[in-house]
C-alpha cells in the first residue's frame, strides 16, 4: 500500500540559501513519525511545506510532496485550501500566538467547522463542545465561550488539537506542541495526542528536539542537521545503537534523570560549536562540529546508506568510529 | 555562617484578580561553593524568589541575610554594593543585552557603575572575562544579534562574572538553547565555578539538567518548598508525591511509557487550596490534606518534606 505521506528529494529554497535540501521521508496510515533536530536543522520549514504554508521568500525549488495519492505541490491555492485542516491539521509551539486573542475558542473551533464541513452556527457550536470534551477540558459547555488568555497554556495547547482535528484529519502535524508547557502538562498533551491518533485513526509528524518524546512516542525517527536527514531509525535502535555522530553527540550531551551522572564526576560531552558552521560547507554538514572528521568528509555530502533493516545513516565511517569514548556516552 | 540564609521570605502581588501569593514562606539556605537547585512547574514561584533574593522585587515579610547581614530592608546604596557579589544570569541572553551596544560596551557598564579601575583596566576586565568565557576576542567590538543563542549566553554569564561575585542566581540559563549548546553551557557553569569559588542558585523546570548540577535540591509548588534534600536523596528517595510525580512526566528513553502522571493544572496563587496546596492534584489525598496543611519536616538528616504521609509514602 502506498503511504500516506510521501517526501521526495524535497529542497527549499531562499534567494540565498537552501535550509532543507534533498530531504526524503514516508509516514504510513496511523503511524507517528518524529523528526528531531535544532535550531536550523530545517525541521519546521519542513512542516510548513508539506502545508504549503512557506514564509514568501521561501519556495520549495525542487521534489514531490504525495499525500493520499495527490502531488500537493500541483494544487492551487484553493484546492490547497481545502485540503489543509480537513486532511491535513497542524498545531504550533506556542498556542496564544495561534489563538485569535479576541474571539471565544468555541467560535474559533466553530469557523473551521463552518468552512470545511458546512455547518450551521448552531451546529457547529454543539461540535465544538464535543470537541473540547474529546481534548478533556472539564466544564465543556462554559469553557466554549471562554477567550483563550482566560486559558492556561496546556489548555490552550489542548484547544489548537481541537481545532486540528475538527475535521477528522489523516494526518495530524505538530511543530514542538509541547516545548511551551511544563513537563507534567507535556505528559498529559502528549497523551492525549496518542489517544486521539488512535481513536482517530490519524498519522502523526511529530516535530521535536526532546529525545524523551521521541523514544517514547514515536514509531519511528529521522533526524535533521542542517537541512538534511543523516540518520533514520526506530526509536529503540536509535537510542541503544544512535549511528551518525551527531546522534550519538546528542545522546551523549544530554543529561538524563535515571543516570548518576553528577558534575563532580565530570564534564559533559559536548558537541563543540554550533549549527552555523554548516553554512557554505561543502561536504558533510556536520564535519565542522564532528570528533570523527576525516579529510575525505570534506569532498562531497555522504550519501544515506542503509546499514541495517529499517535504518538509514548519512555517514561512511559509522561501521568503523568506536563508540563515544567518554563515560556519559557508556551509560546508555 | 551560610553564605545567603533566608526565612520565611514572603512576595505578595496585589492584581485584579486579588492578591496573588507567588512566594508563600520559603525558607532556604545557600553554602559557600554550594549549587542549589530551584525545580517546579511555571506558576509556582521560583522566578520571584530569584527576583526576591536579589532585591529586584521587595519582598512582602520575611528576612534574607546575605553573609550575616540584613539585606531585607537596606537602601539602594548598600544594595548595590550588595549585589556586586550576587548577580543573576537569565533565561533568554538576548532580551538582557541591549541590541545598540556592542559587547565591549555591555560588559563594561557594571564596571563603571560600580567604579571599577581606568578606562584602560576596565578593558583589561573586560578582555580577560571575554577569553575565560570562551567568546572570541574579536566579540568585543560586535553587537548582540551578531551571535548565536549559546554564545550570548556566554556573553549573560561573563557580565555575571565581571564583578567577582559570590553568588550567582542563574534562572532557566539553558532553557532556551539546542542540545548541543546546553552542555557547553553547562560545562562552562561547572568551570567558573571551580575558578571563582561561586555558589550558584539555579533555577529550572529541567529536572535531567538539575540532577546532573546541583549539589542540594529544592521542589516548590506554589509559593512554598515541599521537598529538599541533597541531591542523591532527592532522585533516590522521593517522599513527596509531588516530587514523585514531576520525576515521572520526565520521558526518558530508558523507561516504558506510562500514564500522565498528574491531571490538571497548577492551581492560581490567587487562590491557594486549603490545607495542603497540592491535595486537589495528588493522587493520594485524604480529607485531612484538605484541612490540615502539613509541616515542612525532617524526616532523615537534611530531607525535609511538607506531606503528611511523607513516611508512609514508599
Amino acid at each position: 500500500m502506498a503511504p500516506l505521506l510521501q517526501v521526495e528529494n524535497l529542497t527549499i529554497g531562499f534567494p540565498r540559501a537552501e535550509p532543507v535540501r534533498n530531504l526524503s521521508f514516508e509516514v504510513a496510515e496511523g503511524e507517528t513519525l518524529a523528526i528531531v533536530g535544532e535550531s536550523g536543522s530545517g525541521k519546521s520549514l519542513t512542516a510548513l511545506a508539506l502545508m504549503q504554508l512557506l514564509p514568501r521568500a521561501a519556495r520549495v525549488s525542487s521534489g514531490r510532496i504525495t499525500f493520499d495519492e495527490q502531488d500537493l505541490l500541483t494544487l492551487d491555492a484553493s484546492q490547497m485550501r481545502r485540503l489543509r485542516g480537513r486532511e491535513i491539521g497542524m498545531i504550533f509551539q506556542e498556542p496564544m500566538t495561534s489563538l485569535n486573542p479576541v474571539m471565544t475558542i468555541g467560535r474559533q473551533i466553530s469557523e473551521v467547522l463552518k468552512v470545511h464541513e458546512k455547518l450551521s452556527g448552531r451546529a457547529a457550536r454543539a461540535r465544538a463542545i464535543e470537541l473540547l470534551n474529546l481534548v478533556r477540558i472539564p466544564g465543556a459547555d462554559k469553557r466554549v465561550d471562554d477567550y483563550p488568555h482566560q486559558l492556561s497554556g496546556g489548555m490552550r495547547q489542548r484547544v489548537m488539537i481541537a481545532m486540528a482535528v475538527a475535521c477528522r484529519p489523516k494526518l495530524l502535524i505538530a511543530d514542538e506542541p509541547t516545548t511551551a508547557l511544563d513537563v507534567t502538562i507535556q505528559a498529559q498533551v502528549l497523551d492525549l495526542l496518542d489517544t486521539l491518533r488512535r481513536e482517530l485513526q490519524m498519522a502523526v509528524v511529530l516535530i521535536t528536539h526532546d529525545l524523551g518524546v521521541v523514544a517514547q512516542w514515536a514509531d519511528r525517527v529521522v533526524v535533521m542537521y542542517a537541512g538534511r536527514k543523516v540518520e533514520q531509525a526506530l526509536p529503540d535502535d536509535l537510542f541503544k545503537d544512535p549511528l551518525h555522530p551527531y546522534t550519538r553527540g546528542l545522546l551523549a550531551a544530554s543529561p538524563r534523570l535515571k543516570n548518576d551522572f553528577h558534575y563532580r564526576d565530570g564534564a559533559l560531552t559536548e558537541i563543540p560549536g554550533s549549527i552555523v558552521s554548516a553554512v557554505g560547507e561543502a561536504g558533510c554538514p556536520f564535519r565542522p562540529r564532528c570528533t570523527q572528521a576525516r579529510a575525505s568528509c570534506g569532498h562531497h555530502i555522504p550519501p544515506l546508506t542503509v546499514p541495517a533493516p529499517d535504518r538509514l545513516v548519512a555517514c561512511p565511517f559509522t561501521s568503523s568510529i568506536k563508540a563515544v569514548p567518554d563515560a556519559v556516552a557508556l551509560r546508555y | 555562617m551560610p553564605l545567603l540564609s533566608v526565612t520565611d521570605l514572603k512576595t505578595h502581588y496585589q492584581s485584579r484578580d486579588g492578591l496573588l501569593r507567588s512566594l508563600d514562606g520559603v525558607d532556604l539556605f545557600v553554602e559557600r561553593g554550594e549549587t542549589v537547585g530551584l525545580v517546579g512547574e511555571s506558576g509556582c514561584g521560583k522566578s520571584t524568589l530569584g527576583k526576591t533574593l536579589l532585591r529586584l522585587v521587595d519582598p512582602t515579610a520575611g528576612r534574607i541575610e546575605f553573609k550575616g547581614e540584613d539585606i531585607t530592608r537596606v537602601d539602594q546604596r548598600r544594595l548595590r554594593s550588595v549585589r556586586k557579589s550576587i548577580q543573576m544570569i537569565f533565561q533568554d541572553p538576548f532580551a538582557s543585552l541591549n541590541p545598540r551596544h556592542t559587547i565591549g560596551e555591555i560588559l563594561e557598564a557594571p564596571l563603571v557603575v560600580h567604579k571599577a579601575g581606568d578606562s584602560a583596566e576596565r578593558r583589561g576586565i573586560v578582555a580577560g572575562i571575554v577569553s575565560k568565557v570562551g567568546l572570541p576576542a574579536d566579540s568585543i567590538n560586535r553587537y548582540p544579534h551578531e551571535f548565536s543563542g549559546g554564545q550570548r549566553q556566554r556573553i549573560g554569564i561573563a557580565r555575571a562574572l565581571l564583578l567577582n561575585p559570590e553568588l550567582i542566581v542563574c534562572d532557566e540559563p539553558v532553557s532556551a538553547l539546542d542540545l548541543s549548546i546546553q552542555a557547553q553551557i553547562l560545562n562552562l557553569l561547572v568551570e567558573m565555578k571551580k575558578e571563582f569559588g561561586l555558589s550558584y542558585i539555579f533555577i529550572s523546570h529541567d529536572l535531567s539538567v538539575v540532577r546532573y548540577f546541583c549539589d542540594r535540591v529544592m521542589v516548590m509548588y506554589l509559593g512554598r518548598i515541599v521537598e529538599s534534600a541533597d541531591n542523591e536523596t532527592l532522585w533516590s528517595d522521593p517522599c513527596h508525591p509531588y516530587t514523585r510525580a514531576l520525576m515521572e512526566a520526565v520521558p526518558d528513553p530508558s523507561r516504558p511509557r506510562h500514564a500522565a502522571p498528574l491531571g490538571g493544572d497548577l492551581p492560581s496563587p490567587s487562590n491557594i487550596p486549603s490545607g495542603c496546596r497540592f491535595h486537589t492534584r495528588c493522587p493520594l489525598a485524604t480529607d485531612r490534606c484538605r484541612a490540615e496543611e502539613p509541616e515542612f519536616r525532617s524526616i532523615a538528616p537534611g530531607h525535609e518534606v511538607a506531606c503528611h504521609f511523607a513516611d508512609s509514602i514508599n
